[in-house]
């Protein structure tokens, strides 16, 4: 499945959250959404998860609008995770995967919660209360929800935020491995730069609500005549706006 | 309609019950207490009230039937509360189910809920007051039908709150049904209201529901059209929540609120 964003804007009263905003992301790659807090990262996700109605503009996934009849024929093959939306913290690891495979559609289930649960290290604490797991815990089960009905469009917001250097790499090392053994398209948001130099293709970078640059994050360095990303991102968030 | 999906978003209310023993706990006592309470109120009011006193328990029916009420209406606001509680809604409205799938699954799990509370507590009734609501015969189940389908409508109009509204609607949750009790001549006849408010009253279902249930312990007679008005208003109130609720769920699209309820 490929993205197509068409001008897309959103604004909240006289709030200017996402300004016309363009991109295409092809199918199977990776893209990192990046900028600072505040920037429309979150919006952009939103109304490309058919959560936000946008102002103007279109996401189109596969062609078919996300914001049409046909959401929930499109909902069913992308999925989301992100650290600051939690699964019902008092249903075990199980019980959740089992619930939202079930909405999702899963077809042998069964199979699916143990083939996630070997591949995420999560057989431990199966049948422990989601809301009893430690962060690490937490975000694999989020991950593993994520990838229940092996999504084809795969929607992450700061996978490996508040995580310790050995889960977090854990996660990268994971999303790496899914990726090159499943047709898979990927949008990251993140502020962790080291982790969108491993995981993307192509970046864009937002600044309040506007793209202001894109690339690969070697010619995004090489352009702005940086030595990582990291300072490139710096060097685009303290500066005034550029249009890519 | 996909009904496994249904019975999936079901199963996650279904599981929080069973994981819980002092939610099962919670769900039996309020019931309960309103028993204790109302009957022991009722014999009073039956042994010094010429209006009550050849009919035992017509106010501890009163009490069960407004508690049944109550209980599905609130177990609707309480599931919803519960998505938003556990930050969860954005992983429901990403999922691929439809609004009605929702809805039908929020209807069908308020029932289970209810009924857990209520069961024992009409079954506490029989031996404790000599009062049970299966007096009323097969009317019961037109009263309870009507009932509870006014209930989740108050429920859907709440949780429609929560939805535009967020977290901070909570509290009318709360106190929805409070608002109605008193024009719903529950415990009273319809004639104690002054005028202006009986026409406004007649607009509710409450009001039929309880008149009839009156009419049918004292009198000992059945009005089929009081039950069929019943029913009737208390759908059209039921089409009029599930029509907030749609509006609802698109402001809350545009206004941005689906992504970050909860926070």
């Amino acid at each position: 499945m490929d993205i197509r964003v068409k001008n897309l804007s959103k604004k909240f009263n006289n709030f200017l959250a996402v300004n016309n905003i363009n991109f295409t992301l092809e199918k199977n790659k990776t893209l990192g959404l990046l900028g600072s807090n505040g920037c429309g990262k979150t919006t952009s996700i939103g109304m490309m998860l058919g959560l936000i109605t946008p102002t103007s503009g279109e996401v189109l996934i596969d062609n078919k609008n996300i914001n049409n009849a046909n959401r929930n024929e499109l909902l069913s093959r992308m999925n989301f995770a992100s650290p600051y939306i939690e699964l019902p913290k008092k249903l075990t690891v199980r019980q959740n995967l089992e619930v939202y495979g079930r909405l999702y559609g899963v077809k042998n289930l069964k199979n699916r919660i143990f083939e996630i649960s070997e591949d995420l290290n999560l057989n431990n604490f199966l049948g422990k209360k989601t809301g009893e797991l430690s962060s690490g815990q937490k975000n694999r089960v989020s991950l593993a929800k994520s990838l229940i009905n092996k999504p084809e469009v795969l929607f992450l917001d700061e996978p490996t935020a508040s995580l310790d250097p050995d889960i977090g790499d854990f996660v990268r090392e994971y999303i790496e491995i899914y990726k090159s053994k499943n047709q898979i398209t990927i949008l990251l948001a993140s502020h962790n730069m080291k982790e969108v130099e491993r995981l993307c293709d192509t970046v864009i970078m937002m600044k309040e609500g506007q793209i202001v640059d894109r690339g690969t994050c070697k010619n995004l360095v090489d352009k702005h005549g940086r030595n990582n990303l990291e300072d490139t991102f710096l060097k685009i968030a303290r500066s005034k706006n550029e249009l890519a | 309609m996909n009904w496994h999906k249904i019975y999936g978003l079901s199963l996650r209310h279904i599981y929080l019950i069973r994981n819980s023993f002092p939610r099962i706990l919670d769900l039996i006592y309020w019931p309960s207490v309103q028993v204790f309470l109302w009957g022991f109120i009722s014999e009073f009011f039956t042994a010094s009230s010429s209006y009550y006193n050849d009919t035992i328990g017509v106010i501890l029916t009163a009490a069960i039937l407004y508690d049944f009420l109550f209980r599905s209406s609130i177990s609707y606001n309480m599931m919803f509360l519960e998505e938003i509680w556990s930050r969860n809604f954005s992983n429901l409205f990403i999922a691929p189910i439809k609004i009605s799938e929702i809805i039908a699954a929020l209807t069908m799990t308020a029932i289970f809920r209810t009924l857990i509370g209520l069961v024992p507590a009409v079954l506490v009734a029989i031996p404790l007051f000599g009062v049970s609501i299966f007096k009323l015969g097969i009317p019961l189940i037109f009263l309870l039908i009507a009932l509870y389908i006014f209930g989740i409508s108050l429920g859907l109009l709440v949780t429609a709150g929560l939805l535009r509204f967020g977290p901070s609607f909570e509290n009318i949750a709360w106190a929805s049904l409070f608002f109605l009790a008193p024009l719903g001549c529950i415990y009273y006849p319809i004639e104690i209201l002054p005028d202006t408010l009986q026409i406004i009253a007649k607009g509710l279902p409450l009001v039929h529901i309880f008149e009839e249930m009156r009419n049918i312990l004292i009198n000992q007679t059945i009005n089929s059209l009081e039950i069929f008005k019943s029913i009737l208003i208390s759908f059209i109130y039921f089409v009029f929540g599930v029509i907030i609720f749609y509006a609802a769920y698109y402001g809350a699209k545009i206004k941005g609120t689906l992504i970050n309820i909860g926070e």
